[in-house]
């Protein structure tokens, strides 16, 4: 059944009217984790970067494998958002705001990676171009700056992505926000009061910055490739490297994306708002991109394999059955084997086994970005520089990342605390009945009205 | 600042707004003194079509190109700035794919934010200000269709026709005010 507007503003505000005290003990659980890992950060800087566990020469480890999982995970939301948004899938309408804020708050930590992983990272602003008293300017031929300008470029677009339809949504809180809350509501809705012409340009602009943000998030993961791909390092000087790159980046966050429904789904109970189709459909897209991976990663190994180039299928045969090999094939289960019959099985692809694939591709995603990095740089072209014992992440890399995922799951509820994370006014919109019914729905009670002032004004007389 | 006179009608649907609006317009009502409020676009109905329409898209267009403009420069000034001659080994000094990297980005940087420029200038927003035509059950679903700065002798002609036409309210703001 149809819900009136004043349902669905119940509903989809209720979680912003009352914190219960599970609530409290899990975001403060997800507090302590990122304060550790703060704690982590601040032993780093006072001890250097030699607490973390990278020696020569393996000098990328879990920070940048971190940096480029994060940044893959952010294309969950304004890409898929802006495809959906291009294509007018209706089903969108509920899914889109979860996505993006998963990009906003994704990109933000990925985008912390680098910093964390100077070993000064106070003087990271050397890396910015601009006119310094040294006169020096970085280096425009480094990926590294490519990335500066194309991670910045995509997390203001995300940003605003995100920002503009939440205006009308602050507008909504506001007018039945008192007190304290109404005025920090206002001053959030900009004083939104929606008229055509407002209503108009937001829509354009939406549609103007889907357009522009889909190719900016190509740009991103392929940019965030080049970072391997532009170095003669063996397994990463490949051409397929930046749509590699891209696919992955999809579908880890596509499984993303599902986690966080089903999160949001149980704990905000919007089981009327977040439907079995929504899951069935991303279930879908996942599984496309399932196959696509493993295409991918098959495409790469077979060119690898039939080129028989030594320095490559030393890194190779590390991965296939040397030391990387459990962690290899962990992936391509938590990747293909799990997901596949999972997805491609309609009895299977419940909410339930969409959350089961997804975790599994979360994981596999992650694995694949350590992979990508590690073996590589510890089997380069050089036998003597070859690693001469593994890369072993220390307790600071580990409590580190883990209050990255601490602090995606933290500013997530903070966020669906504040904000509505389901557009109030895109899902009504989507609910409108076409006009001529409406019109005819309309009359039928006009008839009456008519009828009753008639009566009235007789009654005056 | 006190908000401006105005008669305006709550109609509990679009259906019902769009022959509000059309009796105001019968009732000689010029179109720029017409207010819209709605808590969802309605492209469907008339009312919806009251704003007038920008080039946001050629807009943008443009703020991308000159956004790509000074990304081309910025790229080839930070190539050509550093303090020494820079050996290239007969490479161009001013590398065509970074630059063109720079370039693009800085192209759909522009585009983005001058589109958020533009909606933001056209909206008029932001508008904190006090004492504007707003009625907090528009957010509840109604739709607000009003006159802005009618004449005091219309007033009962111009509740009337939004009342026959379905509205379930009818409100006033300054001089209008219930009370005023």
């Amino acid at each position: 059944m149809q819900k009136t507007p004043e349902q669905i503003n119940e509903d989809l505000l209720r979680p912003l009217q009352g914190t219960g005290n599970v609530y409290r003990v899990v975001l403060a659980f997800f507090v302590c984790v990122v304060i550790v890992a703060g704690y982590a950060f601040g032993h780093q800087i006072d001890n250097g970067i030699g607490v973390a566990g990278i020696r020569r020469p393996v000098f990328w480890g879990f920070y940048i494998t971190n940096f480029v999982f994060w940044i893959g995970l952010s294309h969950a939301g304004t890409l898929i958002s802006a495809i959906l948004r291009l294509c007018n899938a209706t089903w969108r309408r509920p899914v889109t705001r979860c996505a993006e804020v998963i990009t906003v708050f994704a990109l933000s930590i990925g985008a912390a990676f680098p910093v964390i992983h100077l070993g000064r990272p106070w003087v990271a602003f050397w890396l910015f171009p601009y006119p310094s008293e040294r006169g020096i300017w970085p280096n425009i031929r480094s990926p590294l700056l490519w990335d500066f300008f194309a991670i910045n470029t995509y997390l203001m677009g995300s940003v605003t992505f995100l920002l503009l339809p939440m205006i009308p949504d602050f507008a909504l809180v506001r007018d039945r926000a008192v007190g304290f809350r109404k005025k920090i509501y206002s001053a959030l809705s900009l004083g939104w009061s929606g008229t055509p012409k407002q209503w108009h340009r937001l829509e354009t602009a939406m549609h103007i910055m889907a357009i522009a943000v889909i190719p900016v998030a190509v740009s991103v993961h392929s940019i965030v490739s080049w970072d391997f791909a532009m170095a003669p390092v063996p397994m990463w000087h490949s051409t397929i490297f930046a749509p590699y790159f891209v696919c992955g980046a999809i579908f880890s966050g596509i499984a993303a994306l599902i986690i966080a429904m089903a999160l949001l789904r149980k704990f905000l109970h919007l089981e009327e708002y977040l439907l079995p189709i929504h899951f069935e459909n991303l279930g879908k897209l996942l599984l496309v991109m399932s196959l696509l991976w493993v295409y991918f990663v098959a495409s790469e190994r077979l060119t690898a394999w039939y080129g028989n180039e030594p320095a490559e299928m030393t890194v190779f045969w590390l991965t296939q059955r040397g030391s990387f090999s459990p962690l290899f094939w962990t992936m391509v289960f938590c990747n293909f084997i799990l997901p596949f019959p999972i997805l491609a099985i309609k009895k299977l692809r419940t909410i339930t086994g969409c959350v089961i694939a997804s975790i599994g591709v979360v994981i596999g995603m992650w694995l694949e970005r350590f992979l990508i990095i590690v073996p590589s740089l510890s089997r380069k072209y050089l036998p003597y520089s070859w690693a001469t014992s593994a890369y072993r992440p220390t307790w600071v890399e580990i409590t580190i990342t883990a209050g990255t995922f601490a602090a995606m799951v933290m500013l997530y509820m903070l966020f669906s605390k504040f904000i509505p994370i389901i557009s109030v006014w895109e899902l009504k919109a989507g609910q409108h009945p076409v006009a001529a019914e409406e019109y005819a729905r309309f009359a039928d009670g006009q008839t009456r009205l008519a009828d009753e002032l008639e009566r009235s004004e007789a009654g005056a007389e | 600042m006190a908000a401006p006179d105005s008669i305006y009608g709550l109609f509990p649907g679009p259906a019902a707004a769009d022959l509000g609006l059309n009796a105001l317009r019968d009732a000689g009502v010029a179109r720029e003194k017409i207010v819209v409020m709605s808590a969802e676009p309605f492209e469907e109905y008339e009312f919806a079509h009251m704003g007038s329409s920008v080039a946001m898209y050629r807009i943008a267009a443009c703020g991308g190109i000159a956004g790509g403009a000074l990304g081309f420069l910025l790229a080839r000034f930070v190539q050509t700035a550093y303090p020494f001659p820079l050996i290239t080994g007969g490479m161009p000094l001013v590398a065509p794919w970074p630059t063109g990297i720079v370039t693009y980005e800085l192209t759909m940087l522009s585009a983005i934010v001058t589109t958020v420029i533009t909606l933001l200038i056209t909206t008029g927003l932001p508008n904190w200000r006090k004492g504007k035509i707003y009625d907090d059950e528009v957010s509840s679903g109604m739709v607000l269709i009003g006159i802005v700065d009618p004449s005091v002798g219309a007033r009962a002609d111009l509740e009337d026709r939004l009342r026959r036409a379905g509205a379930a309210k009818i409100k006033g703001t300054g001089r209008f005010a219930r009370g005023g």
